[in-house]
C-alpha cells in the first residue's frame, strides 16, 4: 500500500482477531454514510434533503399502511437473499437471481393461465412449488455450465437473467397475452384460488412472508448446524482444505445454485400469486439484484439478512414516497442501493484491518 | 444493400462498444484486477457524453468527459477494492448498480431525445470495392479503436510497461520484490479500463445509436467482460470476438428488417445466448485458460 500512499496516509494493518463489534456496527455506519452522501446528491439536484430523508427513510415506518407495504416487499427480498447468501459463503457468485425469479413467476403462472377454471385450495401451494422448481431449473443451467464446462457462473447467470427477461416479454406479447387486455403486455387475472392467502387482514401482506421467515430459519439451521452447510462454508473459505478433506467442489456448486434458484423462483411465484395476481412485465423491480445487496449488508448471515431485507424493502417504499412528495426520480433508489453496498464494503474492511498512522521513518522500510 | 453487405459494412461500428470496453477490462485484468462494474461504467459514460453532445458541446468534449467520469467512478472501485481490500466481485457489482442508477438519474430529462452521429471517413479506393467496400467506410472512433487495439497488443507484446502490468497480475509479490509499485500499477490499470468503458458507452449513445434511452447499454458491458475470457486475455482474439458480437447484433437487425418469421425477443436474446454458448466452449478447454489466464486475478494484494 505504502508504495502508492504518501507517508502521511494511514495504512491498513491486519488485526490479530476479526473484530465482532465492528462487524455489528458496520451496517448502521454504512447506512449513515450512504444516507449522508445521497442527501448531498439530492441537495445538488435542488431537492430539499430533509423532505427526501423524511419521505424515504422515516415515512415507511410511520404508518401501519406503509409499514405493511414494507413487509410485503420484505418477503421476496428475504427469500432471494437467504438463498444467495448460502452460495456467496461458498464463493459461488450467482448474480442472476433476477432470471430465476422471472422463471419462478412464469412457471407458477402456467397453472392459472392453462387452467383458469380450476378451483380448490391446492392451486396456490402448487404454484409456489412449481415456481421454486422453475427457478432451480433455470439456475441448474448455470450450475451445469460451471461444473461441466468450467464457465464463470457470474457471467452465465447474468446472461441467463437477460434471456429470462426476453422470455417473459415473448410470453406476454405472444401466447400468454390477455386477449381482452387492450393489448397490454400482461396475462389474464388469476382466479382467487391462485392467490396466496392474506396473512394480516386489511393489508396486502400474505402468507409468503411466513414462508420467507420459515426458510430463513431453515437457512440458519442449514448453515450453522448441518454438515452439508459446513462443507459449503469450508469450500468458500479454504478451497484447498475442502479438497483435501474430500469435499466435492462440483456438489457444492450444484447445491449453492439450486438453493439460490429455488428461493428466487419461490419469490417470483409468490409475487404473481400475491400482490400482482397476474403475470406482467414489471413483476420484478430489480429484486434479484437488490437481494445481492441485502445478502452482503446482512453479513451473509441469516439473522443479519432479516434486518437488511426489511431495510431494503423500506428503501423501495420510501423511494416511491419521495418520488411523489419530493419529485425524486425513481432511479435515486438504485443510486442509494449501490452506494449503500459500497459504504458497507468499506466499513466491513475494518473487521479484519485497523488503520495505523505511520510516519515516514517507519513506513519507508517495510 | 443486401443483408451480407449490411453486416459487413456495419460490423465494426457495432463491435466498437464491445471492443473498447473489453480492451479496458483486459488491461485491468492483466494487472490482476477483476472489475465487474463495466456495465455501470459504460452507462455513466453514455449519459455524460449524450448530455454534452445534446447541449452542443460536440463529440470530442463528450467523449473526453465520458472517459473522465467513468475513470473517476472506476477509481472509486479501485479505492475500495484495492485500498480497502474489499471483495472485488462485490465492489464491482456495487459500482455497476451505482453507475446504472446515476445514468438513469442524469438522463431522466433526456429520455428518447436524439443527437447527430459522426460522418463516415472512407479509405479512397478500398471503399469502392463491391460487397466488402463498406468495411472501409467507418467513423473516426472506429478507426481510433482499431489503432487502440494494435497499441494495446503491442504494449503487452513489446514494451516494458506491458511487462510490468503483466508481472503485477501474475505474481504481485515478485513484482513488488523487484521494486514495482503493485497497487499504483493496479490503480492506473483500473482507471485506464474505466476511461475505455466510458468511451465505449459514449460511442453507443452519441455515435452508434445516437439517442438516449435508460438501460441502452443492455448487457453490453457484461458481454465485454465475457469477451476478455473468449479472447483468452489476448487483444487480437478480443478484437475477433468483438467483431463476432457486432455481426450477431447486426444479423438480428437484418433478420427483423427482412421480415424473417423469428420472434424479436429471440433475436434480442441472441447475443446473450451466443455469450453463454461460446463461454462454455472456450472455458471447457481448461488448459487454454490456465495457459493464458491471469494468476492473481481478483485476489487482494497484501505485503
Amino acid at each position: 500500500m505504502s508504495a502508492l500512499s504518501a507517508p502521511l496516509l494511514p495504512v491498513l494493518v491486519r488485526r490479530e482477531h476479526a473484530s465482532l463489534p465492528v462487524k455489528l456496527i458496520a451496517p448502521p455506519v454504512a447506512l449513515a454514510l450512504a444516507t449522508l452522501l445521497n442527501l448531498g446528491l439530492y441537495l445538488l439536484m435542488g431537492r430539499d434533503p430533509v423532505a427526501v430523508f423524511h419521505a424515504m427513510l422515516l415515512e415507511p415506518f410511520l404508518s401501519w399502511a406503509s409499514f405493511s407495504e414494507v413487509l410485503l416487499k420484505t418477503a421476496p427480498l428475504l427469500l432471494i437473499a437467504q438463498g444467495l447468501a448460502i452460495g456467496f459463503r461458498a464463493k459461488v457468485f450467482n448474480i442472476g437471481a433476477e432470471g430465476q425469479f422471472i422463471l419462478g413467476a412464469i412457471f407458477a403462472s402456467a397453472i392459472p393461465i392453462w387452467f383458469p377454471e380450476a378451483t380448490g385450495q391446492w392451486i396456490w401451494p402448487s404454484m409456489l412449488v412449481i415456481g421454486a422448481l422453475g427457478g432451480a431449473l433455470w439456475a441448474s443451467l448455470t450450475a451445469f455450465w460451471r461444473v461441466k464446462l468450467n464457465a464463470n457462473e457470474i457471467l452465465v447467470s447474468l446472461m441467463l437473467a437477460l434471456v429470462a427477461a426476453q422470455l417473459l416479454n415473448y410470453l406476454l406479447l405472444g401466447p400468454w397475452k390477455d386477449p381482452n387486455g387492450f393489448n397490454f403486455p400482461q396475462s389474464v387475472m388469476f382466479q382467487s384460488d391462485a392467490m396466496v392467502p392474506i396473512l394480516i387482514p386489511g393489508t396486502r401482506v400474505n402468507v409468503s412472508l411466513l414462508v420467507a421467515c420459515a426458510l430463513s430459519l431453515a437457512a440458519w439451521i442449514f448453515m450453522q448446524r448441518s454438515f452439508a452447510g459446513f462443507k459449503l462454508q469450508v469450500g468458500g473459505l479454504a478451497p484447498r482444505a475442502a479438497g483435501y478433506a474430500g469435499f466435492n467442489e462440483g456438489r457444492a456448486i450444484w447445491l449453492s445454485l439450486l438453493i439460490g434458484g429455488f428461493a428466487a423462483g419461490l419469490a417470483g411465484a409468490a409475487e404473481v400469486a400475491g400482490p400482482l395476481g397476474q403475470l406482467q412485465r414489471s413483476i420484478s423491480t430489480g429484486y434479484g439484484y437488490a437481494a445481492i445487496i441485502v445478502a452482503y449488508l446482512g453479513g451473509l448471515h441469516p439473522v443479519g439478512i432479516a434486518f437488511s431485507a426489511l431495510l431494503m424493502a423500506a428503501l423501495y417504499i420510501g423511494g416511491d414516497n419521495a418520488m411523489v412528495s419530493a419529485n425524486l426520480p425513481v432511479a435515486a433508489v438504485r443510486v442509494f442501493q449501490g452506494s449503500l453496498l459500497l459504504a458497507y464494503l468499506v466499513a466491513i474492511a475494518f473487521v479484519r484491518y485497523r488503520l495505523e498512522w505511520r510516519h515516514a521513518a517507519h513506513g519507508s522500510t517495510s | 444493400m443486401n443483408a451480407v453487405e449490411f453486416i459487413i459494412a456495419g460490423m465494426l461500428a457495432a463491435a466498437t462498444p464491445f471492443l473498447l470496453a473489453a480492451l479496458g477490462e483486459l488491461v485491468a485484468e492483466r494487472a490482476g484486477v477483476l472489475n465487474l462494474g463495466v456495465e455501470g461504467l459504460m452507462a455513466l459514460g453514455a449519459v455524460i457524453a449524450f448530455i454534452i453532445v445534446y447541449q452542443g458541446g460536440g463529440h470530442l468534449l463528450g467523449f473526453l468527459a465520458a472517459g473522465l467520469a467513468s475513470a473517476a467512478l472506476s477509481l472509486v472501485f479501485a479505492v475500495i477494492a484495492l485500498g480497502f481490500r474489499a471483495n472485488q466481485v462485490a465492489v464491482g457489482l456495487a459500482i455497476g448498480i451505482l453507475g446504472q442508477g446515476l445514468s438513469a438519474l442524469f438522463g431522466k430529462s433526456y429520455e428518447s431525445l436524439t443527437v447527430k452521429g459522426l460522418p463516415k471517413l472512407s479509405l479512397p479506393g478500398l471503399s469502392d470495392i463491391p460487397v466488402i467496400g463498406g468495411l472501409f467506410a467507418q467513423d473516426v472512433v472506429v478507426w481510433l479503436s482499431l489503432a487502440a487495439t494494435v497499441a494495446i497488443w503491442a504494449m503487452f507484446a513489446y514494451t516494458k510497461t506491458g511487462l510490468v502490468v503483466r508481472a503485477v497480475g501474475e505474481n504481485p509479490k515478485a513484482a513488488r520484490a523487484l521494486g514495482y509499485p503493485v497497487i499504483a500499477v493496479r490503480f492506473a490499470a483500473v482507471a485506464f479500463g474505466g476511461a475505455l468503458a466510458g468511451f465505449a458507452g459514449a460511442y453507443a449513445s452519441v455515435v452508434y445509436t445516437p439517442l438516449w434511452a435508460d438501460g441502452m447499454i443492455a448487457g453490453r458491458g457484461w458481454i465485454a467482460i465475457a469477451l476478455v475470457v473468449f479472447g483468452t486475455w489476448l487483444a487480437s482474439r478480443i478484437f475477433l470476438g468483438a467483431c463476432l458480437f457486432g455481426a450477431v447484433s447486426l444479423a438480428s437487425l437484418a433478420a427483423q428488417a427482412t421480415g424473417l418469421d423469428v420472434s424479436s425477443q429471440l433475436l434480442s436474446s441472441l447475443p446473450y445466448l451466443v455469450t453463454v454458448i461460446v463461454l462454455g466452449i472456450i472455458s471447457s478447454n481448461r488448459r487454454l485458460l490456465k495457459l493464458n489466464g491471469v494468476a492473481s486475478l481478483g485476489e487482494p494484494f497484501e505485503r
